[in-house]
């Protein structure tokens, strides 16, 4: 390589040795390579108050210039529910049939908007945080991590008010509220998971955050989000297995699991077959595919 | 790999840090050279294979074939004009930034000293001071015990109690106090410092001088990019100079130094006419060669 170097003299002989062989004598590692999947796993909860610290910061610095400030964090989901109510409930009428639609409805875009914000922000997690991914080293999956972390503190709020609206529109507290916790976790892992998934693909192609909101929608719309799977396929003639497609949707499962938590008139005879089965692997497969996806490519992250 | 320089003859020095013809490439998409970028774009996605220069994705070649060796107790200074390649190298010793060839072996984690992208405006100093902590991977107790002193190193409070303020409220001075001070918080093995030392007043340049060779003492290398000749011959043994991604020169700091300063204090001609000894050509087809001479950063606008 001496020929980039032409001043001064290089001083040959002394150091004979490659460069391999010399950092293998002092035990040098290569900078920058993959850990091992469990050291990775160690580095990671080494970091798990980083994970909390940035999710929060993200979640506080959001509304920090808004005059009503935090009050925007509650705000924002009514607004967004009561849209989805104008216009599906009195517009359109598809409450047909559904007791305590409000409820129904709102449950729906509360535990939908949990899951597509994760997705939109895991999508830009890498690519939209370079200069953090260039300037400091800890392992890139407590981005995506962070990210759907704050969706999930952002769901709590939503929460909140969700819990006054069932009790505004009279829905009796029960035994069986406390589903919504399980329902969170396995919600958070599948989430925590594709953003995860969509994190290293929006690092490959930026443009893909393009493409995902018509993709989301879809997905939305088949979800149940405002009308219910169970009642209106009933009596539709759609082959078998487009219904069981519908109902091991993941989205599906857990906005009917955690309607089925909340509202005292969504019997468990409304949900699928198996819905337990369904929330657990989905969580299981997209949490710890997910995260091995991910850690697959992390020596890459960062590349202009 | 016969390039190193001993200085320092007597007895075996450990190295802590090892780069073998490293070269780093950025990709830039979208630059419309070649085609128009519509066209180009779907190219890219249709065949990925295809030579990238036609595809759209400017490949800028920011540094080329670099090998070097630091030894534990060093302190390097990297030199060169502005977008020669320093700070991509640093980066890249800190395993920030893929290499394209070549390896770069580490003693342990180095680690940049550099938090900025970290912060955010929109919350106080003092969550910040805590995130900052965090995010160079300090645990909580040890970003409480050293609150006080980074709030103070960076002297916030001085004027009032602007450490509860939003960040975006200081001065860029103030904020780029605060910034080095967390940054300057944690000890490092191998330390790499980009420009730290031009931020703030007379009174904090030298506080932060002080800090960084204290901050040397404890770590076992310490390299240091600045323009300030000065603060490289006050802190610095060994001298790495950086041309247009390629490593010119490497030996003591004076020798360097005289060298370089001879190359920058000339007129701004194309190098080669005030360049004692010129670099040989670099290699071929390297379209995003930069102007000569002029040093300036080659990403397109």
């Amino acid at each position: 390589m001496s020929q980039v170097l032409d001043t001064p003299p290089p001083t040959a002989g002394a150091a004979a040795e490659t460069p391999a062989r010399l950092a293998a004598r002092y035990g040098l590692t290569v900078s920058g390579a993959r850990p091992s999947l469990s050291e990775y796993i160690r580095q990671l909860w080494a970091r798990r108050h980083f994970i909390t610290a940035f999710a929060t910061a993200k979640l506080t610095a959001q509304y920090s210039q808004a005059k009503l400030g935090q009050v925007w964090q509650v705000m924002t989901p009514l607004l967004n529910a009561a849209v989805y109510y104008f216009i599906f409930g009195v517009l359109l009428g598809t409450k047909h049939g559904v007791p305590d639609y409000i409820p129904f409805l709102v449950t729906g875009v509360f535990v939908w908007t949990f899951t597509q914000s994760s997705i939109m922000a895991g999508t830009r997690a890498i690519s939209g945080n370079l200069g953090l991914v260039r300037a400091l080293h800890f392992p890139r999956a407590a981005l995506p991590i962070s990210f759907a972390l704050q969706q999930l503190q952002q769901l709590l709020f939503s929460m909140a008010a969700l819990v006054v609206i069932l009790l505004c529109v009279g829905s009796p507290i029960g035994i069986s509220w406390v589903l919504a916790v399980p329902v969170l976790t396995l919600q958070f892992t599948f989430n925590a998971g594709i953003s995860m998934i969509m994190a290293r693909m929006g690092a490959k192609a930026p443009d893909i955050a393009q493409l995902m909101p018509f993709v989301l929608r879809t997905w939305m719309y088949v979800s149940g989000v405002m009308w219910s799977i169970d009642k209106t396929l009933k009596h539709s003639h759609l082959p078998h297995t487009v219904m069981v497609l519908l109902q091991a949707n993941p989205a599906a499962v857990y906005i009917d699991l955690m309607r089925f938590a909340l509202i005292d008139s969504f019997h468990a005879d409304q949900l699928p077959h198996h819905v337990w089965a369904y929330a657990t692997g989905w969580a299981l497969l997209v949490g710890v595919g997910g995260f091995i996806y991910f850690w697959k490519a992390e020596e890459r992250y960062g590349r202009g | 790999m016969a390039d190193l320089v001993h200085d320092k003859p007597n007895g075996e020095r450990v190295p802590t840090v090892i780069c073998d013809g490293v070269d780093i490439v950025y990709r830039v998409n979208g630059t419309g050279a070649g085609r128009g970028s519509a066209t180009a774009a779907l190219n890219r996605i249709l065949s990925r294979n295809q030579a990238e220069k036609a595809a759209g994705v400017r490949r800028v070649h920011a540094v080329k074939n670099v090998c070097f060796t630091a030894y534990k107790g060093e302190a390097i200074g990297l030199i060169g004009t502005n977008g020669s390649g320093k700070s991509t190298l640093l980066k890249a010793v800190a395993g920030l930034l893929p290499v394209e060839n070549g390896k770069i072996y580490t003693n342990g984690q180095p680690s940049l000293l550099g938090v900025n992208a970290a912060l955010m405006s929109d919350l106080t100093g003092e969550r910040n001071v805590h995130l900052g902590g965090l995010a160079m991977g300090m645990s909580r107790e040890q970003v409480k015990e050293r609150y006080q002193d980074i709030v103070d190193f960076s002297g916030i409070n001085e004027k009032g109690d602007f450490i509860t303020l939003p960040m975006r409220t200081y001065s860029s001075g103030m904020a780029a106090r605060l910034r080095f001070s967390i940054a300057a918080a944690k000890d490092h093995d191998v330390l790499l410092i980009d420009e730290a030392l031009a931020t703030g007043d007379r009174s904090f340049q030298k506080r932060s001088e002080d800090r960084i060779r204290e901050l040397r003492r404890h770590a076992g290398t310490v390299f240091l990019v600045s323009h300030n000749n000065n603060s490289i011959r006050d802190t610095c043994d060994r001298v790495l100079w950086l041309e247009r991604g390629v490593l010119r020169m490497d030996g003591p700091t004076e020798e360097v130094l005289a060298e370089y300063e001879a190359f920058t204090g000339g007129s701004d001609k194309p190098k080669g006419t005030t360049a004692p000894r010129p670099s040989p050509p670099a290699k071929p087809s390297k379209q995003e060669q930069k102007q000569p001479g002029a040093g300036k950063v080659p990403l397109p606008s």
